[in-house]
């Protein structure tokens, strides 16, 4: 999604009301039940956020100039930037250290980078367009930021073609978009 | 409300990944250099034998070989990538134009900033409040956009310029003033009014 982001996709800024501030954030926490004890640090109560406006209808959401989570459609997704500073918070999965590079790249991830000996997935299952935040073998922080295609029970007993749709990872457009 | 410290990530100061990932990245030699050189704490915990010995255990390793070959590649390409750019940046010049709109006022055109990642309008917006005029952003005849002031400012233009391209650390590029007198009226040579 962000293979290919510049500042030229950027439509527009606008500060948003502090009551859509509120809604903004109750419906992160929704979305990530284990958000609640910290959403207040990552959006504090008194703050301005900024609702950047860019193509296909993506929105960013940027709170002390640090974009901290995006809206696409109905899904809030979080930044890796927030992903590192509060990794319990959301649901994870691993990938297997062959993956690492292409998921670098912006490839979405194939079910078998899922299911083999150095990968893997949440015991209970997790729903299909669940957000989930991708971790790789050997390394302690998220790489990339995806959705779920297929739950994660289908992954395991189909173990074929995509089974999440990478949205934002490291090096791509909005990791380097300097605000 | 509970209070959750957020975890401290540590980031690669070349390529901005957490250093992990670096040897993912496209340079990783001058990442391995600048972790060296800022936090050698965790360049032995990466780069240490060991650590490079558990990583490579679970694939085998042409398959390996294989990855490590194409990164390589990679990495050299975007080096000379990186270097041609570079090229291209001290080669370019910055042209700042003096055009006389009437015998005593002059407006003036900066072009040829496009390459150094400079945001033009940013820029004008700059010049605007600074000179207490009008500038504005155009597009010229071959699409490329300048800047243009209104009043006649370009030896503090030309200042302030080096000075963006020098924090850019870009001291050799060569900012050019030249007059460009009004058509019509050729004959009449500008007068050169203090700045």
């Amino acid at each position: 999604m962000f293979k290919k982001f510049t500042k030229e996709d950027v439509h527009s800024r606008s500060n948003i009301k502090s009551s859509a501030q509120r809604g903004l954030k109750t419906k992160f926490v929704d979305q990530f039940e284990d958000l609640e004890p910290v959403i207040d640090n990552i959006i504090p109560k008194k703050s301005q956020a900024i609702l950047i406006k860019c193509e296909d209808k993506i929105q960013l959401y940027s709170v002390e100039n640090e974009v901290v989570l995006f809206q696409h459609f109905d899904d809030l997704i979080p930044t890796l930037k927030i992903v590192h500073k509060y990794p319990q918070c959301f649901p994870r999965v691993q990938v297997d250290r062959g993956a690492i590079k292409f998921v670098l790249s912006g490839a979405n991830i194939m079910c078998p980078g899922l299911t083999s000996a150095g990968a893997k997935l949440p015991e209970e299952n997790l729903e299909v367009d669940t957000i989930v935040t991708i971790y790789a073998e050997g390394k302690e922080n998220a790489l990339a930021v995806g959705k779920l295609v297929m739950s994660t029970d289908e992954i395991k007993s189909k173990n074929k073609g995509i089974g999440i749709e990478l949205l934002h990872y490291l090096g791509d457009g909005l990791w380097t978009l300097s605000e | 409300m509970t209070e959750v410290v957020a975890r401290e990530v540590y980031y690669c100061g070349v390529c901005s990944f957490p250093p992990e990932y670096c040897e993912f990245g496209v340079s990783l030699k001058r990442c391995k250099d600048w972790l060296q050189d800022n936090n050698q704490e965790l360049f032995d915990k990466i780069y240490s034998d060991d650590a490079l010995a558990t990583q490579t255990s679970t694939l085998s390793i042409e398959r390996q070989e294989k990855i490590s070959q194409e990164l390589a590649k990679k990495q050299l390409k975007e080096e000379a990538k990186q270097e041609r750019e570079l090229q291209k940046k001290l080669a370019s010049k910055v042209l700042i134009k003096r055009i006389e709109r009437n015998r005593r006022k002059h407006i003036i055109s900066i072009s040829g900033l496009e390459v150094f990642n400079i945001d033009m309008k940013k820029l004008a917006k700059t010049f605007a409040s600074k000179f207490a005029t009008g500038a504005s952003v155009t597009k010229t005849a071959d699409k490329k956009e300048e800047i243009l002031v209104q009043g006649d400012v370009s030896d503090e233009a030309k200042e302030y310029i080096e000075k963006l391209l020098e924090e850019q650390g870009l001291n050799g590029v060569e900012v050019e003033q030249v007059d460009e007198k009004k058509k019509k009226k050729a004959t009449a040579p500008g007068a050169t009014p203090a700045a």
